[in-house]
């Protein structure tokens, strides 16, 4: 009897250990990738970078930065008057039919892989209508794919809006549009631009929905909707590693060393919205 | 009401979007879907035709190059096989992971650790990607592949060439490493929606903590599990750019074991496209989009299944 409780002790202590050995290696692979890309990305960053454009694979990555940054700009305004329109209408407007096809095929769009939607982008807006590559195909490609990470958001946000406060309002004698605005809209929008925000982290580090909608330029971006490609940061640092040259393997590194930062700001300003609102609703209530 | 019409033209967009995807891909694909037949799923060799020869070769009314070729097969076999490997890498270490979590970390590491894992699903594909070039493929290369080939070589797939590192099994450690912090956060929440008596209430009935784990807890949350691993599953057969730099980007050759070069169709879709515009007739492009759309069923169809697992363990709770 003790012997058979002592080794199922044993046993159990086995798996547990295993179980921490396991997450003791998520974090060695986490410290490994991190260690690897700010320790060369550090070593690789010149101020000049930030002031001269990419000359064939050497230069600067002043055009990727503004062309990342003005892809993932226009991408958000295509992506907040649809993404939040359409979370508005679900819970404000639906009847519960619509509401229901509406989420699923939103859960579907969740599912699709990014290629696909660059894929076709490319066949329908570069080939069909004849854009070519450019500002507009990438920021709808960007677009697409924020789209279910700031809708979901959104229909949260707008969910959790506490009934009594919104029927408060209407037995005051508020219109129902001043309802919307002044109790509903304040009450979702921290949660919806938590949302948004994960969304531009998401379309920061996307890659593969670019590469055949914005293309690929040398030059500083032009604000021209159509025929002008685009450079960003992840072409960079995809193809520019497989260079056999050093200094494009520099900026390489240079690359996604500034992709992890901009990505860990946006996540960390998303986590700290949420921190602050789930306070500040705690203190109200 | 002005706000609702603008508001419902929005969620038209949303609804709209994937089933215009869908019709249009389709559409557009019809040709290559004449010209190969069942060819795209159960053909090897992908080959553009000779672009300079004269005259064309026709399968059901549609031309193409002659001796063009559109066989998916080994891309299709890359993509599941990759995503399958990293599955069997990455389900015990991300149950693992949540399990300690959730039973075993001290209450002041939880939120550190769940900001790592988070901090972990925002890396993108690329840096993946960069981080398993430089330091993943040599490692698999010169130390992994041939030790394993020499000393388990008598297991089949295990044994043979053990390449340069850039191959199958490179791809599926990548793809393991990048859908384990979803499926951990997946599984970690699912474990936490549990309540906390089913564990206590098997400890205190004499079982050991990992009995309680086993017996009780697991077995009453397998759906939602199940549903965490098929979410995760569908994020690794569409993953492209990770496993582009990585996965050896084969053509025309089936993987002979489990170190081989692959394809995956949402790489070949990126690094054939070049090669596929320069066909004068236009099928190469169109059987690429052919294999985006298979992606896209296949996508759908595990997805969908997830959600089902998912809204299941959710029913039951």
């Amino acid at each position: 009897m003790v012997s058979h409780v002592s080794r199922n002790v044993a046993i159990s202590r086995f798996w547990w250990v295993l179980c921490i050995a396991s997450l003791a290696g998520a974090l060695l692979v986490l410290l490994s990738l991190f260690g690897f890309v700010f320790v060369r990305g550090i070593a690789a960053i010149r101020p000049d970078i930030f002031f001269t454009v990419t000359q064939g694979i050497a230069g600067g990555l002043a055009n990727a930065i503004a062309g990342t940054l003005l892809l993932v700009t226009l991408a958000v305004l295509l992506v907040v008057p649809i993404g939040i329109g359409a979370a508005i209408w679900v819970t404000q407007f639906a009847p519960d039919r619509l509401r229901i096809v509406v989420r699923l095929s939103i859960d579907v769009l969740f599912g699709v892989p990014s290629i696909v939607v660059g894929y076709f982008l490319y066949v329908a807006l570069v080939e069909t209508l004849g854009w070519g590559f450019s500002l507009v195909a990438g920021s709808l490609a960007l677009a697409i794919i924020m789209l279910p990470y700031v809708y979901r958001a959104a229909d949260l946000a707008f969910s959790a809006v506490p009934r009594d406060l919104v029927e408060a309002s209407v037995a005051l004698g508020a219109r129902p549009l001043t309802t919307f605005l002044r109790v509903a809209f304040p009450w979702a929008l921290p949660g919806t631009l938590t949302g948004l925000l994960i969304g531009v982290g998401i379309a920061l580090g996307e890659t593969a929905p670019l590469i055949y909608t914005a293309g690929w330029s040398n030059y500083m971006p032009t604000l021209a909707p159509t025929h002008s490609p685009v450079g960003y940061l992840t072409y960079v640092v995809w193809t520019f590693i497989n260079e056999p040259f050093k200094e494009s393997h520099q900026l390489a590194y240079a690359a996604a060393f500034l992709l992890m930062i901009g990505i860990f700001v946006t996540n960390f300003v998303a986590r700290a919205a949420v921190e602050y609102w789930a306070s500040r609703t705690r203190s109200h209530a | 009401m002005l706000a609702g019409v603008l508001t419902s033209i929005a969620a038209g967009i949303c609804l709209l979007l994937v089933v215009l995807m869908l019709l249009f891909l389709l559409w557009y694909t019809w040709p290559a879907i004449r010209y190969n037949g069942l060819s795209i799923l159960n053909d090897i060799t992908w080959n553009i035709g000779n672009q300079y020869g004269s005259g064309s070769s026709i399968h059901n009314g549609v031309a193409a190059e002659p001796g063009a070729e559109f066989g998916g097969l080994v891309f299709l076999v890359g993509t599941l096989l990759s995503a399958l490997l990293a599955m069997v890498f990455a389900v015990p270490l991300a149950l693992g992971v949540a399990l300690t979590i959730v039973y075993r970390l001290p209450e002041r590491l939880r939120l550190p650790i769940n900001a790592l894992i988070e901090l972990m699903a925002g890396i993108p594909s690329v840096v993946y990607g960069l981080w398993g070039t430089i330091v993943l493929v040599p490692f698999v290369g010169n130390r992994v592949a041939p030790f394993i080939t020499h000393h388990f070589g008598f297991i089949p797939f295990l044994g043979g060439d053990a390449g340069s590192g850039n191959g199958l099994f490179s791809a599926a450690i990548v793809l393991a490493i990048m859908v384990m912090p979803i499926m951990v956060a997946t599984v970690r929440d699912v474990l936490l929606a549990q309540p906390r008596s089913v564990y206590e209430a098997s400890m205190a009935l004499g079982s050991t903590s990992w009995q309680a784990v086993t017996h009780a807890v697991l077995p009453s949350v397998r759906t939602g599990i199940v549903g965490a691993i098929l979410v995760a599953f569908g994020r690794a057969l569409g993953e492209t750019m990770a496993v582009l730099m990585v996965a050896g980007n084969a053509i025309n050759i089936l993987p002979q074991n489990i170190f081989s070069p692959i394809n995956t169709i949402a790489a070949v879709v990126v690094s054939q496209l070049e090669s596929a515009v320069s066909d004068a007739s236009g099928v190469a492009q169109r059987s690429l989009a052919e294999l985006a759309l298979v992606l896209f069923v296949i996508s759908l169809a595990v997805n969908t299944i997830a959600r089902v697992a998912i809204r299941g363990q959710d029913r039951s709770h």
